[in-house]
């Protein structure tokens, strides 16, 4: 389906990760991998080191933190949020929505829409969109959108597919009116078929969690983990992006009338460095242009990966000039989007330690 | 086309010394070759042929034999 949206931006970028690293090297132990396998792995794959919340932390906890360097730093008043969104698949509780109790935490006024979105790797395009069609009502003016997972507290450490590569964080990303008369292109695809080929079997209403669910069983090819745990089929989720993700930006391009040439920068989700280069080869895109360095350096945070990827690699560029930028999510669903807008300017783009 | 196999037996060899590939058998079925043997297979024929081999063409039955492995190299450019 393709999009379009009208004189809308974002105006500021804010990431905030977690301060503990874990490195590859110190977990190769759990995995079934000779020394030498492992380590030809991490640099193929991009498993160096990453960066994951200590037990308890929610995602509300990253984007509060967030909020009050924000807020504390007079980047952002709290009376100009018009909409509060929160795109996750970890929220606090299953009722409330995590957004209100933000709001809540905050003290914001009542005049406002919160928001939870249950999406993965889609999540930041995905929440543009949303954030860019509240803006077409007159009294929304300033849409925050809050990115945030902490999937490592549902991966088994012992899952050789998932948690090498997995990690946390946030990002808050304001979106506003734009006086600029941009346009910006999208489109975004859906296939609920594939459903099961990245999700978490129990702690839900189908199979709430119980002490059964939380027994770790070994899987056919040696992975322990429990129902509790995310199951991600590697081999489906890499040929799906292999097949569905470069027709996707052909057609964006397409519709945009633009060329690879035109765009600076694709900042895709980052699952795994092998699986970008061989997108970026696929897609005749140089591979610095598609930076792969996030899941290498912090981890795969799912819908937190694109903006991570905008505040690490082009932090006060993205303030001095603007640029170009191609971004595709791609994940849990199955779904997939991508977006052609121009970002620049901005207010502010880092990054702060939780 | 006998070079190509020698040299994806040399590779196979190289990272997965545990195996006899000159079996006539399919290495999937067998169990010889896993998702992450894919991976560092296909990094080090990509480098080895300076090729990208297509990511819609790493699927498990195109590793199942050297010579499905050599047609593999052969439709993404290799020996050219």
């Amino acid at each position: 389906m393709n999009l379009t949206f009208k004189n809308k931006e974002i105006t500021g970028i804010l990431t905030v990760l977690p301060s503990k690293e874990v490195r590859f090297e110190d977990e190769m132990e759990n995995y079934p991998f000779s020394v030498e396998t492992s380590l030809k792995l991490k640099t193929i794959m991009g498993f160096e080191k990453r960066r994951i919340v200590e037990d308890g932390v929610c995602a509300s906890d990253l984007c509060i933190f967030g909020l009050s360097y924000l807020f504390d730093n007079k980047l952002l008043n709290k009376e100009d949020i018009d909409a509060l969104i929160l795109v996750t698949q970890t929220p606090d509780y299953i009722v409330p929505p995590t957004s209100n109790i933000i709001q809540g935490r905050f003290g914001l006024k009542e005049d406002m829409i919160c928001m939870d979105i249950n999406q993965g790797c889609t999540g930041f395009v995905l929440g543009l969109m949303q954030a860019f069609l509240l803006l077409d009502q007159e009294s929304i003016h300033k849409v925050v959108l809050m990115n945030a997972d902490v999937l490592s507290r549902k991966v088994s450490r012992k899952d050789r597919n998932s948690n090498p590569l997995i990690g946390d964080g946030a990002s808050i990303t304001i979106v506003e009116r734009s006086e600029i008369n941009n346009m910006i292109y999208a489109n975004i695809k859906m296939d609920g078929k594939r459903a099961f080929a990245i999700h978490i079997p129990a702690g839900g209403a189908r199979k709430p969690s119980c002490p059964e669910t939380a027994i770790v069983e070994m899987d056919d090819i040696g992975n322990m983990r429990s129902q509790d745990n995310l199951v991600m089929k590697g081999d489906e989720v890499f040929l799906f992006a292999q097949k569905d993700v470069p027709p996707m930006i052909v057609s964006l391009l397409d519709f945009s009338n633009q060329t690879k040439d035109m765009v600076d920068y694709f900042m895709f989700h980052q699952p795994n460095k092998f699986m970008l280069n061989k997108l970026a080869d696929k897609l005749g895109i140089p591979r610095d242009k598609m930076p792969s360095n996030v899941v290498e350096n912090l981890g795969n945070s799912s819908g937190v990966s694109i903006p991570i990827s905008m505040t690490y690699n082009l932090g006060n560029r993205l303030i001095n000039e603007r640029l170009n930028l191609c971004l595709a999510g791609f994940g849990a669903g199955l779904n997939w989007a991508s977006m052609i807008l121009e970002v620049g300017n901005l207010n502010f783009n880092g990054m702060i330690f939780f | 086309m006998k070079n190509l196999k020698e040299e994806v037996l040399k590779t196979l060899n190289d990272i997965l010394p545990e195996h006899d590939f000159t079996l006539d058998v399919n290495f999937i079925k067998e169990g010889m070759i896993d998702s992450f043997d894919l991976v560092l297979l296909v990094s080090e024929l990509d480098k080895k042929f300076g090729i990208s081999i297509d990511g819609e063409n790493i699927v498990p039955e195109n590793f199942s034999s050297l010579n499905q492995m050599v047609e593999l190299l052969i439709n993404n450019g290799a020996g050219k």
